[in-house]
């Protein structure tokens, strides 16, 4: 379990901003008046319980395999003055294709549009992490990369460039090892850089590299712009319909989509999700 | 093109657009824009530098804990040792809570209510059938649990279970179902609701409905204290006191192997009637091996795991002690309640190697399985009050050693009895929460139908054959 005191800053931090204006309060499963919704994404096995625990509290099982959280777990914590709200998503690999565990976690990030995706993304394994990484840019540019596993990264020779990983992907990158609550204060003022809009994202955008694709992407984003102004993520939309996704059309034609560029859908989604909560300790 | 906007043009012009793009290889495409993206992220930002070293013994690790032949003599001998140190380890304290709790506090209570005249329904409602119940499932479950999930816990956070996973890979494999399955079914061995929610990470339908028709299979945390009280008083004891524990631990495996291979059987046998498919390919990934943060573990299986399985089972058993004392003291002719019910149940339970006691309480432990040994002593005691000559709260100070001798002298139980109540105990419905939770991941009223009477059927089908063997044999 990592301690309270570990997550607060020690006194050589204490002449930095960023760490003494912060303090972190965990607040359990007690996720009432949130201020920000934080979605936990990420591949299985990157240590997403890890970093959910570390900063709500919570002791939700943490078990080294693959596939161990299959619903979504919540839990809030204050940091600055603000609530927040985190949601433990399923670990998945890819956000294309239809087993349940990766809709939910699709869903969440798309419906329930939180305010930030904390991205825990294995260092040891960057490529196949940042396929996933790459398509949540896709669908929302508030996004958090929380670099995680630096110590198995290090102990396998690795070294991982943070910075220019995080001039590629256009989004704050924190380096941590999750384990030993190392990175937390880091990745807790990151969120609140991008809540606030202190951090000029500048989403990576995945170069499709064929001009028929980039054309029919293009084309169909501009209509859905027109009929739905404001819609955060057109073109990723145009990309799913494109491929025909079932549940993403269904979403066009029973007005879901619709809510998205009111920002009405974290309502009815979350009435809609809570269904599928299923709260089991192990 | 229709620029008007509405929904279905939408979906018109996608429609027409995906025709041009070229249907199939759009997917192929998109993937392929997107591997070669994060190839090139990634390629740009990690260098290696010095020695993997760490990886060669990961590496070499890996050969031994997944080779062919091997990897599953560690298997075996990881499952026995793991019983082993559970059923040995909790010997001693189960018999020190045993005293405590049967024993002097029960003694204490009854003192209470006599000083303070309760009625005697009321202090046999309270003690000996709400308390007497609670501390049944309290003094036969916590020690065994509080030794049992840390090791298992110790052995999953250092990353054993996907191996685990990737040994029995093959097997299913063969049996046309999911691979992920085996991890599945690994989380049913902790509780078959979570085990069915867990196939959310197999995306075939096919393949996940056979995972959560099989699911129960897997002996979870309600169960596992009816094999291990069975296989100590019972299988235990038939080898020499210096072997006992080991025989005891090897019992209990050879149910968790049984299940394994049932569940194999079944998949196989739906993967080739109703639920027809080839197995899909999917690639499964080995975490590294992590050491075990031991404390911490400890911490959390004891405070998270054990006490939560232990409350839910405390909650299941007030108010079942409550039903099991007054349906075994209210009467209705002859006999009580209770008595009219094992009666009934009794001829076919003795047909199947049990007897209607056991029968019974299956019926009383639907909610919860862990009730299942507390409910059987309070009923054979009970019952067997009048052919024993013992009054209520004579001989509730029941160790291990008083527990058999109950069984064989008032239940007259066998080593027929015990070792069917073992297989009994792996093959028969699930319990209340996982058929809902069943229900409400398939939204199949078939489908949970199928997964709540096709263990029961099993369970029939094998204790009656053994029963009706051991019987041929002149075994008993």
């Amino acid at each position: 379990m990592t301690t309270q005191t570990e997550t607060l800053p020690t006194t050589a931090c204490a002449t930095c901003p960023a760490f003494n204006s912060a303090q972190l309060r965990k607040l359990g499963i007690n996720t009432e008046d949130w201020d920000y919704v934080v979605a936990l994404a990420g591949n299985p096995n990157t240590g997403k319980s890890t970093v959910f625990n570390a900063l709500t509290g919570l002791r939700q099982h943490v078990g080294n395999w693959p596939g161990k959280t299959v619903a979504r777990a919540e839990g809030g914590f204050r940091y600055d003055d603000a609530n927040y709200k985190l949601v433990d998503l399923p670990g998945t690999y890819s956000l294309l294709s239809t087993s349940v565990d990766e809709e939910i976690a699709r869903d969440f990030i798309l419906f329930g549009q939180p305010d930030v995706t904390i991205v825990v993304v294995d260092a040891t394994r960057l490529e196949r992490n940042l396929n996933l990484c790459l398509q949540i840019l896709e669908i929302t540019d508030r996004v958090v990369v929380a670099l995680n596993l630096m110590d198995e990264a290090n102990r396998h020779g690795l070294k991982v460039d943070e910075r220019h990983l995080m001039r590629q992907l256009g989004v704050p990158v924190v380096p941590m090892v999750a384990r030993r609550g190392e990175g937390i204060p880091e990745l807790l003022n990151a969120v609140r850089q991008v809540v606030r809009g202190e951090f000029a994202v500048r989403p990576h955008r995945i170069q499709y590299r064929d001009s028929q694709i980039e054309n029919a992407v293009h084309n169909l984003a501009a209509q859905l712009d027109a009929r739905f102004p404001g819609l955060p993520n057109a073109r990723w939309v145009a990309l799913r319909l494109l491929e025909g996704d079932e549940s993403i059309e269904r979403a066009l034609t029973e007005g879901t989509l619709g809510d998205l560029q009111r920002g009405e859908a974290i309502k009815s989604q979350n009435e809609r999700m809570t269904m599928g909560v299923v709260g089991y300790g192990d | 093109m229709a620029t008007d906007g509405s929904a279905n043009d939408i979906l018109q012009t996608a429609t027409q657009l995906r025709a041009q793009i070229g249907g199939e290889q759009y997917h192929d495409k998109l993937m392929e824009a997107i591997y070669t993206d994060a190839a090139q992220i990634a390629d740009q930002s990690v260098s290696r530098e010095g020695q993997r070293a760490r990886l060669g013994f990961d590496q070499l690790l890996d050969q031994a804990l997944t080779h062919r032949i091997f990897g599953f003599i560690v298997m075996g001998l990881m499952l026995l040792g793991v019983f082993w140190l559970t059923i040995a380890g909790a010997n001693v304290p189960s018999a020190m809570l045993a005293d405590f709790l049967l024993g002097a506090v029960y003694n204490f209570l009854h003192q209470v209510a006599t000083a303070l005249s309760f009625p005697l329904w009321l202090s046999g409602l309270l003690i000996d059938g709400i308390y007497l119940a609670t501390a049944w499932v309290i003094s036969v479950m916590l020690p065994p649990m509080a030794i049992f999930f840390p090791l298992f816990t110790l052995l999953e956070d250092f990353g054993y279970l996907p191996r685990v996973a990737f040994n029995l890979d093959r097997l299913f494999h063969k049996a046309g179902a999911h691979g992920k399955q085996s991890l599945s079914m690994m989380m049913g061995f902790g509780c078959n609701a979570a085990g069915v929610i867990a196939t959310r990470i197999i995306d075939s339908p096919r393949e996940r409905l056979i995972a959560i028709i099989t699911n129960n299979f897997s002996i979870c945390n309600g169960r596992w204290p009816t094999l291990i009280l069975m296989g100590t008083i019972f299988i235990g004891a038939t080898a020499p006191p210096a072997l006992a524990s080991f025989f005891a631990a090897a019992s209990v495996v050879t149910i968790a192997v049984i299940g394994i291979f049932v569940t194999l059987l079944v998949s196989a046998f739906l993967s080739r009637s109703w639920l027809k498919g080839e197995a899909s390919v999917y690639s499964l990934e080995l975490p590294p091996y992590r050491p075990p943060r031991i404390l911490q573990t400890l911490y959390t299986s004891i405070i998270d795991r054990t006490l939560i399985v232990l409350w839910r089972a405390v909650t299941m058993a007030a108010p079942a002690g409550a039903v099991i004392w007054l349906s075994s003291n209210i009467y209705i002719g002859d006999a009580s309640i209770a008595g009219h019910l094992v009666n009934l149940l009794n001829p076919v339970g003795m047909l199947l190697g049990l007897n209607g006691v056991i029968l019974v309480a299956y019926i009383v432990a639907i909610p919860a399985n862990e009730i299942v040994i507390p409910t059987i002593l309070m009923l054979t005691l009970t019952l067997g009050r009048n052919i024993a000559g013992a009054q209520a709260g004579v001989m509730m100070e029941l160790d291990e050693g008083q527990v058999y001798t109950v069984l064989t002298q008032v239940g007259g139980w066998t080593l027929l009895t015990a070792v069917n109540l073992m297989l009994f105990s792996l093959l028969h419905n699930p319990c209340s929460t996982t058929i809902l939770t069943i229900w409400k991941e398939t939204k199949n009223v078939r489908w949970t139908v199928v997964a709540t009477i096709l263990p029961i059927v099993l369970g029939v089908g094998v204790t009656f054959t053994t029963a009706t063997i051991a019987r041929l044999l002149g075994w008993v």
